[in-house]
């Protein structure tokens, strides 16, 4: 198929010239996509990590189908949520932070935040139900529990960051709406790919596509990376 | 000076007291054995040694001092455990060794890690990932990670529960020795009446939560006061 | 076990063949521009088509851009859009037969009622521009290649303005006409607009007002401000086009009846038609 060619070629030619919009948008897609996953890991981890080390926790025949719910959260809903307190009539108006990437990087966390926290919790409990006892009995301290935890559960942790990070580089719903995808300010690489499929240049969106797909592959093989790491080889 | 001293301890769910010890003394330096049948709430009662658990009613003295519920960490860290099932952590075998240590802040030389590995007959398997070992190996390497610690007492629940005569071996040698060199209070959980007559200097016998008699091992054997003792060492006692 | 799921997937298969038998309808994929589609235009009239030549109308409601594109890969029947230049150099390409007028309405520009560039009431949009680019006021375009975009373009060039998407007061947002207006809303930013969607959505936009154009199309001065639809059947050459039912849209489209029904759409709710009549048989009638 035509377009399919002139799609790779024309993502190789974008590359090749460093195409300065194109540098930007990229830029733009990893810093909001790249805040938001360190925001949600911050507050996800340890959250996650807490309800899964805490079997029986108030409260959890609820809390748990609620954080399972907002895995699935769609992203147009919290886009819209978002906006609406955002927006000059919202509560949150006053911020100023409609149609900025603060605004994207804060649609884009509410929409990692619940993967981290639910993947986390999963990863935890995989883990054999013995070990925070066994950790206590050779001294550590419940920080030091959650933590050798968490680096046991390592493999699934691995899964939340890359799920969360997935999920958020891929959507374009939340930044279309809280961004409103203008140009050289909050244009990232899915809002772009909407507009010029709808200008019909279906060989520059491909293309978009393509750089979308391979910077997601460069960031999964850094994290795989570094789980290995982590886990000395195993 | 007694390494443990418990009075009135209850540690109960709901209507269900699963300890339930008038009284109890551990003497600094012995081998107590505990011994009973399954569900007597003897593991219960090491985590409440090992302050994993807070007891419901009661006292315990550690080394002359009450515990409260806020046990200080210097405190539970001169007690450690070694559990039945080994949880080793998904690293090498020396790392496992190395973690007990890194948790208070210190780093062990590698002579020092190399004298347990040898001591437990260990030596080769430094670098294997600890995931990979046989039950036996593992067992020696959660043995060899609690004493690197030097705790001033040692809890084992069912060390050598189905493991091969070799490792018990192995394990029952290593108890006696660092008992008698290093004078650790040693607390050993077991169902195994022969394990008790073999290691401890006292021996008790606890049955549905309850410490029935305490007594030294060659009297709780030959002329026990209490005619259940006297049915469980003959093995008549049937749950 | 085995069995069942065969017969469930043979029932499948059925159903699915029973549902393309021969007495479908016809079906004509129409590619038009979201303004058409937006006003509701298209849901009052089609129905009218589809029970007179027993056929489905598949609307794809995109930016001209993307419709000509359709209609240009042979994934359209009929193109429905508002871009003159462009629908000319689609039937010179060799893309479309031939191009009928449809309707047309007006553009205007619309504002924040604080208006700092002081533009309200001016006659012409290309002199209004020039004012807000001297204010370096908040602009928001289209920048998607639509039809509106493209209108927006030529009055630029005609103002002797070259927007800069880099400086801070031009916003290009690649987005439709709804979120556009909406975004000029929040920002107090100027854009323009075709007047139907504006009056259809003005319930939501407190903030804006018309700047230039008027009220309704008879006080609209600017001649630039013009709004044509056009139709144009896709190419047979392409393949797999039904050009045959394409040519009967046209037909139906520009016949007085149906531009009737076009000139009388939007009174009852807004007080004035969306659009307004203008093919031949209606001019000739």
């Amino acid at each position: 198929m035509d377009t399919l060619a002139e799609a790779l070629v024309n993502a190789l030619k974008l590359l090749r010239d460093m195409d300065p919009a194109l540098l930007e948008t990229v830029g733009l897609t990893l810093q909001v996509t790249g805040a938001a996953l360190v925001i949600a890991l911050i507050i996800g981890i340890p959250t996650g990590a807490a309800i899964g080390l805490s079997p029986g926790v108030r409260g959890a025949g609820f809390l748990i189908p609620l954080i399972y719910t907002g895995m699935g959260l769609p992203p147009v809903a919290v886009g819209l949520f978002v906006y609406l307190l955002l927006s000059n009539q919202g509560p949150l108006g006053g911020l100023d932070w409609l149609f900025t990437p603060t605004g994207m990087v804060l649609a884009q966390t509410i929409i990692a935040f619940p993967l981290v926290v639910g993947l986390t919790m999963a990863a935890v409990r995989g883990v054999d139900a013995q070990l925070p006892v066994q950790l206590r009995a050779l001294g550590a301290t419940r920080r030091q529990t959650a933590l050798t935890t968490l680096v046991e559960a390592r493999m699934g942790v691995t899964a939340a960051v890359v799920a969360a990070f997935g999920s958020i580089i891929s959507e374009v719903g939340a930044v279309m709406l809280v961004g409103g995808n203008i140009e050289g300010r909050t244009r990232v690489l899915t809002t772009a790919i909407v507009l010029e499929t709808r200008k019909g240049n279906f060989a520059l969106a491909l293309a978009l596509g393509l750089i979308l797909l391979a910077l997601a592959f460069v960031a999964n093989f850094a994290f795989y990376r570094l789980q290995v790491r982590r886990g000395g080889g195993s | 000076m007694n390494t443990y001293t418990l009075a009135g301890v209850r540690h109960c769910y709901e209507d269900r007291c699963v300890v339930a010890v008038e009284e109890m003394e551990v003497k600094e330096g012995e081998i107590l054995a505990i011994v009973g049948p399954s569900g007597a709430g003897k593991s219960t009662l090491l985590r409440l040694l090992n302050f994993l658990e807070h007891p419901t009613n009661g006292r315990i003295i550690h080394e002359g001092l009450p515990v409260g519920a806020e046990v200080p960490l210097e405190v539970r860290r001169r007690v450690t455990t070694v559990f039945q099932h080994p949880v080793l952590l998904r690293r090498s075998v020396s790392s496992n060794l190395r973690f007990g240590l890194k948790l208070r802040g210190e780093r062990p030389s590698e002579t020092e890690i190399q004298t347990w590995l040898d001591a437990l007959g260990l030596a080769d398997l430094s670098d294997a990932p600890a995931r990979t070992l046989s039950a036996g190996e593992a067992q020696r390497v959660a043995l060899a990670r609690a004493l690197i610690l030097g705790p001033s007492a040692l809890l084992l629940d069912e060390p050598t529960a189905n493991l091969d005569p070799y490792n018990v071996g192995l394990i029952e040698d290593m108890i006696r020795r660092i008992n008698t060199e290093q004078t650790t209070t040693i607390v050993l959980v077991t169902h195994n009446i022969f394990q008790a007559r073999r290691l401890a200097d006292r021996t008790g016998l606890m049955i549905g939560g309850e410490l029935i008699e305490v007594a030294a091992t060659e009297k709780f054997f030959s002329s026990p006061d209490d005619h259940r003792t006297a049915a469980f060492v003959r093995g008549d006692l049937v749950y | 076990m085995r069995n069942r799921l065969v017969l469930l997937i043979v029932v499948a298969l059925a159903a699915a063949a029973c549902r393309s038998g021969s007495n479908d309808p016809d079906v004509l994929r129409l590619a038009t521009t979201t303004s058409t589609a937006d006003s509701g235009l298209l849901e009052a009239l089609l129905p009218g088509f589809e029970s007179q030549y027993n056929a489905r109308v598949d609307v794809i409601a995109v930016g001209t851009g993307q419709a000509l594109s359709l209609g240009e890969a042979g994934d359209a029947d009929v193109v429905l859009v508002h871009a003159r230049d462009r629908e000319d150099v689609f039937v010179a390409e060799g893309h479309g037969t031939f191009r009928s007028d449809v309707m047309y309405n007006d553009f205007v520009l619309v504002g924040p009622i604080a208006d700092p560039a002081g533009v309200l009431g001016m006659s012409l949009a290309a002199d209004a521009l020039n004012a807000i680019a001297a204010a370096e006021a908040p602009f928001a375009s289209r920048g998607d290649d639509s039809g509106t975009h493209t209108k927006e373009l030529g009055l630029w060039e005609a103002a002797g303005v070259v927007p800069d998407p880099t400086k801070i007061w031009y916003q290009s947002l690649g987005q439709g006409m709804g979120a556009t207006l909406q975004f000029a809303n929040e920002t107090g930013s100027y854009t323009l607009t075709d007047r139907g969607t504006f009056l259809a959505q003005r319930a939501t936009l407190s903030a804006l007002d018309v700047m230039v154009g008027g009220t309704t199309i008879d006080e609209n001065a600017d001649p630039a401000l013009l709004n044509p639809y056009g139709v144009i059947p896709v190419n047979p050459d392409k393949g797999g086009v039904n050009v045959h039912l394409a040519e009967q849209f046209v037909d139906w489209l520009t016949s007085v009846d149906v531009q009737r029904q076009i000139g009388e759409y939007g009174i009852g709710t807004f007080g004035q038609p969306l659009f307004y009549p203008d093919s031949e048989p209606w001019k000739n009638r």
